[in-house]
């Protein structure tokens, strides 16, 4: 599997290291409720983990988007800023946040596997 | 809430409670009772299902209460600056519960039920409360007129809300008679076979109908209302955001014990009888101050904000002028699902409230300019006589 997760219910796709796409869980989007606006890291920049890289808004709440791992951030989605509701129809695909190079392959150890993120879900 | 239960309480369930989990329902906890928040349709979905056609939603934590007694009428109006002695049969009037600085304790709607609909069991005068001051409130009643008229709560009573431009039609099914009320009047009337007392009102700015009903039918009623093709399920959020956009204040957010009348923009709820010159003015708590306002306005005043930006805006939020001045703070915000905008509301000094003022919201360490604007923010669309 190349997708990992968080504690905090976002997912990183690190099949890349040039370019590991980050997003929220479909659990994150379901407890928000109808996302409505996100706001996205800037581009070029370079965040610690666990740095807030971004908010996620629906019309009853807001959460902070933590960085899963250190790294610059590459890429955002635009197509997001435009319709935040894919981050409800498809948290997994088109709903994606941003993309984030990181140094090497290490920065991925210490993120949850996937059995481990079912674990935690079925724990709430 | 005011009055929100210790944690350590179990929370009330309303009648309705096994429908609600039956329907999927998220329950959050809202003063002290669990309470469907949203169904498995979604807040916006549940917010367009009002806009659009007809939504069904369980308010039974809401305080109800009737007065019974020939001075009723007379006894309340010590309590609330509003013309309760001129309200015709069948009439509904909003109302609040002043205390003696001119703050707000509660805000409320009132009925006088007709003769007819008065013997049956509605009392002279028939109340709903806000849920998180019910208990104060019939303590107050007690209090200060118990003895001019008898206070009954209603406990034994479920509260539904039928929303949306096709409410009248869903509703008519059950019983055609509804349809003959009109816009802030009610009256008895049998529905699934229990007596209830309908009034044409409610809290979305849309046409529609609050139906008291015997706890023991609720749910027969709930799903026969359910069972209309223009009829789902709404939780307290779309609730929220619903009557937001139609600009009405929310107990305990936008008017509480510190905010008068005139600074809420509630002028419009007091009759010219009770006012300077009228013929019963003046005799209520809070007088002196309320009266010295109305006549020579006051400092701040509570307005409608919409966002030039997406980002929503939410209760808490400071708003400051363009050097960065503190000039209030946000009592209620979200993201609008119709009007598809930020909006909130605000209490800001009189020189900063004229329409199309433009103020900041600080979200986040950014300013967001945000524009004072008429409210409500989606237009009413009531069934008036």
């Amino acid at each position: 599997m190349t997708t990992k997760f968080t504690s905090d219910h976002e997912w990183i796709n690190t099949a890349s290291i040039e370019a590991a796409v980050v997003g929220i869980t479909p659990h994150a989007q379901d407890a928000l409720g109808d996302v409505v606006f996100v706001e996205l890291p800037e581009v070029g920049r370079s965040y610690a983990k666990g740095e807030v890289a971004g908010v996620v808004e629906s019309v009853k709440a807001a959460a902070d988007i933590y960085m899963p791992v250190n790294g610059e951030v590459v890429e955002v989605n635009e197509a997001l800023k435009a319709d935040p509701a894919l981050a409800n129809t498809d948290p997994m695909g088109a709903g994606w946040f941003f993309k984030v190079k990181v140094a090497s392959t290490a920065e991925f150890d210490g993120l949850m596997e996937p059995p481990a993120y079912e674990t935690l879900l079925q724990s709430l | 809430m005011p009055s929100a239960q210790p944690e350590s309480t179990a929370l009330l369930q309303t009648p309705l409670h096994d429908l609600h989990l039956r329907l999927g329902a998220k329950m959050v906890p809202f003063a002290g009772y669990a309470m469907p928040v949203t169904y498995l349709a979604g807040l916006m979905a549940e917010h367009r299902q009002c806009r659009d056609s007809a939504a069904l939603f369980d308010v039974s934590h809401m305080g109800q209460l009737r007065l019974v007694g020939s001075d009723a009428a007379a006894a309340l109006e010590s309590l609330v600056p509003m013309d309760v002695v001129g309200l015709g049969e069948g009439k509904q009037r909003y109302a609040f519960f002043t205390n003696h600085s001119g703050g707000l304790l509660d805000d409320l709607m009132m009925v006088r039920p007709t003769a007819a609909d008065a013997a049956a069991g509605f009392g002279d005068l028939f109340l709903v409360v806000n849920a998180g001051c019910k208990d104060a409130d019939i303590r107050h009643l007690i209090t200060h007129i118990g003895t001019r008229c008898t206070v009954l709560p209603m406990p034994e009573r479920a509260l539904l809300a039928l929303q949306g431009p096709l409410a009248v039609v869903a509703l008519s099914r059950l019983n055609p008679g509804v349809a003959q009320l009109t816009f802030m009047t009610g009256g008895a009337f049998t529905l699934a076979g229990a007596p209830c007392f309908v009034t044409r009102s409610g809290y979305t700015g849309e046409d529609g109908f609050e139906i008291s009903v015997p706890a023991t039918h609720a749910e027969a009623l709930a799903e026969s209302l359910l069972a209309q093709p223009e009829v789902k399920p709404a939780g307290l959020g779309a609730r929220d955001t619903l009557r937001l956009e139609a600009g009405m204040c929310l107990y305990g957010h936008d008017i509480d014990e510190t905010t008068s009348p005139v600074e809420a923009g509630l002028t419009w709820a007091i009759q010219k009888v009770r006012r300077p010159g009228g013929a019963r003015a003046g005799g209520y708590p809070g007088v002196a101050a309320i009266e010295s306002q109305l006549t020579s306005g006051a400092p701040s005043k509570r307005v409608g904000l919409i966002g030039l930006e997406r980002a929503p805006v939410r209760e808490g939020t400071p708003i400051v002028d363009a050097h960065g001045r503190k000039l209030g703070k946000v009592t209620s915000g979200t993201l609008a699902p119709t009007v598809n905008q930020a909006i909130a509301m605000a209490y800001l000094p009189i020189d900063h409230a004229l329409p199309h003022h433009e103020v900041y919201a600080e979200v986040r360490g950014k300013r967001l300019p945000m524009r004072v604007s008429p409210m409500p923010f989606n237009p009413h669309r009531y069934h008036r006589a």
